[in-house]
């Protein structure tokens, strides 16, 4: 399917999509090139992948590459993660040297950049050194939580992050302090997503069927993988309060836990705690589940996302943007999705979840003013359109570092 | 921006720029208060009114929801969203307003200053603004209230807001230009409605309704 802007103006509105073509008009002389590890799976490649036509589509000359790099490569980037995160990793030269080579030999294999170079998360970080001999003006995008970094791995990675022009984070709370710009731009979603899409109400209720949930009674939902950080057994703790008073049924869903030792470990204790309760649902989803996962969050009557610690937690927006009453731990980017009381509730325990749930439980209107509410905060600050107009902001803001550019006009 | 005939409609639109400086007290927050640019102030007290278009969370400004949410000194977030953003022309006398306020507040504490976990901290931000003209132009004064009904939120934020306080004009763009237009009436009755405390679909259809009504008496 190919992507048009224009399939977007019903969605996001006429004012929207006029602004990125306004916008689009000043950048277009300009080319874009994504560069990041991965072109399938993983959140980065899910939105460059949407990302990408739109952006080609308002005339906007854009490459996204992908840099090569082995098993030993990847495991080093993978423990760089887990340090960026604040975990217990080890770091020692060889893995510094690995990470280097790697980065050496895609500085060979790359011999076309664009005029904006936005280079996503650690892996390709290193490309920076090239800028010396190809210009341009280049992007440090990073989409991990780095609010508590292992000062070790930090510091050698900011050795190439201060060479960028600019730096991109999702929260206030990932900023650093360094010498280059820290510009905020949240992640998204996307409304035409098979994740996210209109579907039908015989659609939802077909799923919600197959999936042996009764349509007639209300149903709570968490769709999250199994991690003792999304806190499944307190979700069930509060659903067993929220039973005291309203008859409901509990969905929690997840992947990811086949080849996660952990996930299987946190599975077996969720289904330990569900015990033989027949309304208590445990799913684990395969991969591409996406049509799935939209029908049964549509088919919700309150959907949680009790985190002890998150990022940005797009789980939240997926359920506002289907207008569902959400309850979220307050922590992490739910904070930035869920204004309390307003979009939805932040809790800090299941206690405090259960009261929530009761409250939406009783009172249908609040229920659909808070999902109204918060389908109209999603629509406004965190669809792939605001993404979009964002880059082309960045496009312009770091190839105008001192100009006032309340005075730029039409090139 | 205007001139003498024409109003130009400019839209605005906003990056946020992280500052990398942030708090967890209350005195590290009145430091910051006074170091930190006018943007980041303005940035802290208006996002709010751009960000959506419904009902206002009980704090309608960053400061006054950190300091109730992290900090839980509920009568000083109060004081804080109380601070008429209306009553101010310049972003320094709306600084010193907000200083002022945590510094009284401050002053009658018998207890240390409070504090929150890390994870809380309240991190400043400022903007990056880029003005581009929409391209609607009213060439009259019924035109430019024809031109309003398909203002877009942008745009209306940026000649009502912005140009009041953060830009220094003193009053909104609409109603300077009213005024050179010989339309004093008008442009009082546009400089008369509260942006505060209404949604940017209602301030923009009170505007149109003042034109009706000038169309009416004409």
């Amino acid at each position: 399917m190919k992507e048009h802007v224009e399939d977007y103006r019903p969605i996001v509105g006429a004012q929207v999509i006029d602004e990125l073509l306004l916008l689009a008009d000043r950048v277009r002389h300009r080319s874009l090139q994504h560069i990041n590890s991965t072109s399938v799976g993983g959140g980065v490649a899910e939105i460059l992948s949407r990302m990408v036509p739109l952006l080609r589509d308002l005339g906007i000359d854009t490459r996204w590459d992908v840099i090569k790099g082995n098993q030993a490569f990847f495991a080093v980037t993978k423990a760089f993660h887990n340090a960026l995160h604040g975990g217990d990793e080890t770091i020692n030269k060889e893995m510094i040297q690995v990470f280097r080579d790697t980065t050496e030999i895609n500085l060979q294999d790359f011999d076309t950049f664009g005029d904006v170079v936005m280079v996503h998360d650690p892996q390709p970080v290193g490309l920076i050194t090239r800028r010396s001999v190809v210009g341009g003006r280049w992007l440090w995008r990073c989409h991990i939580d780095i609010s508590t970094p292992d000062p070790r791995i930090w510091e050698f990675l900011r050795q190439f992050v201060s060479q960028y022009d600019g730096s991109v984070f999702s929260m206030p709370d990932f900023a650093q302090r360094l010498s280059i710009p820290q510009f905020m731009v949240p992640p998204s979603i996307d409304p035409l997503s098979e994740k996210n899409r209109e579907l039908s109400d015989a659609e939802v209720q077909a799923v919600v069927e197959r999936y042996e949930l009764d349509p007639e009674r209300p149903i709570l939902t968490q769709i999250s993988r199994f991690d003792r950080l999304k806190d499944p057994l307190g979700v069930i703790q509060a659903y067993r309060l929220v039973r005291r008073h309203h008859d409901c049924q509990l969905l929690l869903a997840g992947g990811g836990a086949t080849d996660d030792p952990e996930g299987q470990e946190v599975l077996q204790e969720v289904r330990e705690a569900a015990g033989d309760d027949q309304d208590i649902h445990v799913l684990e989803l395969p991969p591409f589940s996406d049509f799935d996962i939209n029908a049964l969050v549509r088919g919700s009557t309150v959907v949680i996302q009790k985190s002890i610690k998150e990022g940005f937690g797009l789980t939240v927006a997926e359920a506002l943007w289907k207008r569902k009453p959400v309850i979220g731990g307050a922590v992490g980017g739910i904070k930035l999705q869920l204004l309390n009381g307003v979009t939805g509730f932040l809790v800090h325990s299941p206690e405090g979840a259960a009261n929530r749930i009761t409250e939406l439980l009783a009172n249908r209107e609040l229920r659909q003013a808070i999902g109204d509410a918060g389908h109209r905060y999603v629509r406004d600050n965190f669809l792939t359109t605001r993404h979009i107009r964002d880059y082309l902001l960045l496009m312009l803001a770091i190839e105008n570092k001192d100009t006032d550019l309340s005075l730029l006009t039409k090139p | 921006m205007t001139n003498q005939t024409s109003f130009i409609f400019d839209t605005e639109l906003h990056l946020v720029v992280l500052t990398g400086v942030s708090v967890t007290t209350l005195v590290g927050l009145r430091a910051e208060l006074h170091n930190v640019p006018t943007s980041s102030i303005f940035l802290h007290t208006h996002r709010e009114y751009l960000a959506h278009d419904f009902q206002r969370s009980n704090h309608a400004n960053d400061f006054a929801r950190w300091v109730s949410t992290a900090l839980h000194e509920e009568a000083l977030a109060e004081k804080l969203a109380a601070i008429d953003l209306l009553a101010f022309t310049t972003m320094e006398s709306l600084r010193e307003a907000l200083i002022n306020t945590v510094d009284e507040y401050l002053s009658a504490l018998d207890r240390p200053s409070p504090e929150c976990r890390a994870e809380e901290a309240f991190h400043f931000c400022q903007s990056r603004n880029f003005v581009l003209p929409t391209g609607l132009v009213a060439k009259s004064v019924n035109d430019f209230f024809e031109k309003m009904k398909k203002l877009s939120s942008a745009s209306l934020y940026f000649h009502f807001f912005e140009a009041r306080l953060r830009l220094g004009h003193r009053t909104n763009d609409f109603s300077r230009w009213l005024a050179d237009q010989g339309r004093r009436d008008l442009a009082d009755a546009i400089d008369g409605l509260n942006p505060y405390t209404r949604t940017l679909d209602e301030l923009r259809e009170d505007i149109v309704q003042i034109g009706i009504g000038a169309q009416g008496k004409a």
